[in-house]
């Protein structure tokens, strides 16, 4: 066995064993077998480094105290007040954030490409849009109790999808249900079939694109291409008011604190490794008796889930929903997000929607026209230098300084 | 030999989609552990198996060989429930029908598979690699809840001491030589328990060092697990003094101990003279 080692040993010293060098373990890790330790205890990894821990409390100081506090407490003439437009927009891009977590458990962990996830954020927020629709009463255009799309349809009576949405509660239920049996039934049949790569990636496609037609229809009973907008209150309170906005702001970044430890729970679970071995090695899992097809259902229905609940907080800060929404481009917005920000990691994606999006916001008021050439071109440049993105910047600059250095020393 | 075989019921064929059933203990008691018998798959006309019969005793250790496009590997898909036969009856043990399982049920039954390219987890560490392939329920909820037990990671410590991977226990596995990555692999078969090992080409591209010590780990196993090798290495072979299958165009050429098959006039022409 010494033997064995030792020669292990030598060919890792004449480099003859995959570059090491390159993800940053040392030779010397490797050239321990002398001291083989009888008591291996492994590594356990903690769910947020001290750091980690540390950003996270800042960052729920800012979002669930101050920011909120600022804009319902100071005085509009103080130049500490923030502005009702940034609350909006920042609890709108926070939405974003949560859906790029969404969109990287399933991408950046299982490796699996969702050109769709763009319809599971539409169906959150159509379902909890109903809601605030009948939570406007009588105070529409015709003063009527049906909504005044319906009017002007001349419908008499709510249809059935329309049942009991009048319960806050129950509106709360559809935003979880509503996406979460869509992807349940679709990923059953998409992955049973064993639809991987590239084609998984179409048929979401193809998917979110005929739910954006058929909710353009005005028989589908969901205001066709206006969508549901001019909300009015939530249980009872004022949408527009102050605190009804920062308590919005509020839960938006609650949910992405929650969606973000509830992911990184979940990655560093057996079902993290699991699911990421799917993405390496779907066939070595098989063969060691896993279905793969219950564990990516699992996470795809989650990420689905997820999703819903932010297209629900989405919807009353930014005041409007409609099938647009649903446009295959804007699902595909999503997985740049993932890849901007850097996909496989927990404060990538965040790092990329909101970088993306707070870019987007500068763009489309100062050059509405070069938005989308700015888009391409990020995505292309991202792939060509980032392949890691934002969050491997650090690691690649680390790697051409050190190797800078070393032919320094051998030149 | 397949008669009272082929009738038998198989309790394990339904399944639950999601899960995977955990199978009842393999039925050896008639001796073998896995029969072929007539099994003939076909990929566009060209009949990768041709009324392949072979029968694998409880705790033997057999090498399969053959010239290239044999159907050696094929035969090892057919047995995994990677690829389904046209014709014939895959069992294993009396009772367990493969051709009506899924690879993960199969694998749970208890048939552990090396592929001939080494496939471990190469962003895991070996500790991982070998902590996943560990048999335990493998179910989602299961696999959320799953806490390292100190028997679970001694005997994780006990197979790398076993492939002589613990001084690479936190080493992604991505980074290992080739031949540590054959090891692995096999310590994850052990990891899984299985009845019936199928290694495909295990010795490739290791040193005659490590090609020894593998074949003294196969040899130390034989008896309590089934063992199926395919292998070219003929010094191998000899080494771990198996019965040799002989397959050749899908169907089995010569069957017996290394010098039977060696000296076979048939088996001669079309693989070892060369």
């Amino acid at each position: 066995m010494q033997a064995v080692l030792k020669e292990g040993v030598a060919r890792a010293a004449n480099g003859d064993a995959p570059d090491t060098s390159a993800s940053g373990i040392g030779e010397g890790e490797i050239a321990v077998p002398h001291t083989i330790p009888i008591q291996y205890a492994p590594k356990t990894d903690p769910l947020l480094s001290p750091v980690g821990w540390t950003v996270l409390a800042i960052f729920a100081l800012i979002t669930l105290v101050i920011v909120p506090g600022l804009f319902v407490f100071v005085p509009e003439e103080s130049p500490f007040h923030v502005s009702a437009y940034t609350v909006t927009l920042l609890g709108k891009i926070m939405c974003y954030c949560i859906v790029a977590v969404a969109m990287n458990l399933i991408w950046g962990y299982a490796g699996i490409l969702s050109l769709g996830h763009g319809v599971f954020f539409a169906l959150g927020g159509y379902a909890f849009g109903m809601y605030l629709m009948r939570q406007i009463g009588r105070d529409g255009q015709y003063q009527s109790d049906l909504p005044d799309f319906m009017v002007f349809l001349d419908w008499k009576e709510y249809p059935w999808q329309w049942a009991f949405t009048d319960h806050f509660l129950w509106a709360v239920l559809l935003v979880i249900l509503v996406p979460g049996v869509l992807a349940f039934v679709f990923g059953f049949f998409a992955f049973r079939s064993r639809i991987k790569g590239v084609y998984f990636s179409i048929i979401t496609q193809a998917m979110t694109f005929a739910f954006m037609l058929l909710f353009f229809r005005n028989e589908t009973g969901f205001g066709g291409n206006n969508g549901f907008t001019d909300f009015k209150r939530i249980l009872g309170f004022p949408i527009t008011e102050p605190p009804m906005r920062a308590t919005l702001f509020a839960l938006s970044a609650a949910a992405l604190i929650g969606s973000a430890l509830l992911s990184r729970y979940l990655i560093r679970s057996k079902t993290g490794r699991i699911l990421t071995a799917i993405r390496d090695s779907e066939s070595r899992l098989m063969f060691s008796g896993y279905n793969p097809l219950g564990y990516k259902l699992f996470v795809w229905t989650l990420s689905a889930v997820i999703c819903g609940i932010a297209g629900a907080l989405y919807v009353p800060q930014v005041g409007i929903i409609n099938p647009s929404e649903m446009s295959p481009a804007n699902s595909i917005e999503i997985a740049v997000w993932v890849a901007v920000g850097g996909r496989g990691t927990i404060v990538g994606p965040i790092l990329g929607a909101s970088a993306v999006n707070g870019a987007k916001s500068f763009f489309t008021q100062s050059f509405p026209e070069y938005w989308l050439f700015f888009l391409g071109s990020l995505f292309i440049l991202v792939t060509l230098f980032m392949p890691k993105g934002i969050v491997g910047v650090a690691a690649q600059v680390r790697k051409a300084l050190r190797k800078e250095r070393m032919s320094e020393q051998s030149g | 030999m397949n008669s009272p075989v082929e009738e038998s019921v198989n309790p394990n064929g339904s399944t639950t989609g999601l899960g995977h059933v955990v199978g009842d203990s393999v039925d050896v008691s008639h001796g073998p552990i896995l029969y072929l018998d007539d099994i003939t798959v076909s990929f566009d006309g060209f009949k990768a198996l041709n009324r392949l019969t072979i029968t694998v005793d409880a705790g033997e250790l057999r090498c399969v060989i053959g010239p290239n496009g044999a159907g050696k590997t094929t035969m090892m898909d057919v047995i995994t429930g990677k690829t389904r036969p046209d014709e014939g009856t895959a069992f294993f043990g009396q009772t367990i029908d493969l051709t009506r399982l899924t690879e993960p049920q199969i694998a749970h039954a208890g048939i552990g598979r090396k592929f001939q390219k080494p496939t471990v987890f190469e962003n895991h560490t070996v500790f991982e690699n070998l902590e996943l392939a560990m048999k335990a329920d493998k179910r989602v909820f299961a696999s959320i809840r799953a806490r390292r037990t100190a028997e679970e990671i001694d005997s994780i410590v006990e197979t790398m001491e076993t492939i002589d991977l613990l001084p690479q226990a936190d080493l992604a596995a991505g980074l290992l030589s080739h031949g540590q990555k054959q090891w692995l692999e096999i310590g994850m078969l052990l990891m899984q328990e299985p009845q019936l090992l199928l290694l495909d080409e295990p010795v490739a591209g290791m040193t005659d060092e490590e090609t020894a010590k593998t074949a003294q780990l196969f040899k130390s196993l034989a008896g309590k697990r089934s063992i199926v090798v395919v292998e070219h290495d003929m010094e191998f072979i000899s080494e771990i003094a198996a019965t040799v299958t002989v397959l050749h165009e899908g169907a089995v050429l010569a069957e017996g101990s290394m010098d039977v098959v060696q000296s076979d006039e048939r088996v001669i022409e079309v693989y070892l003279g060369r």
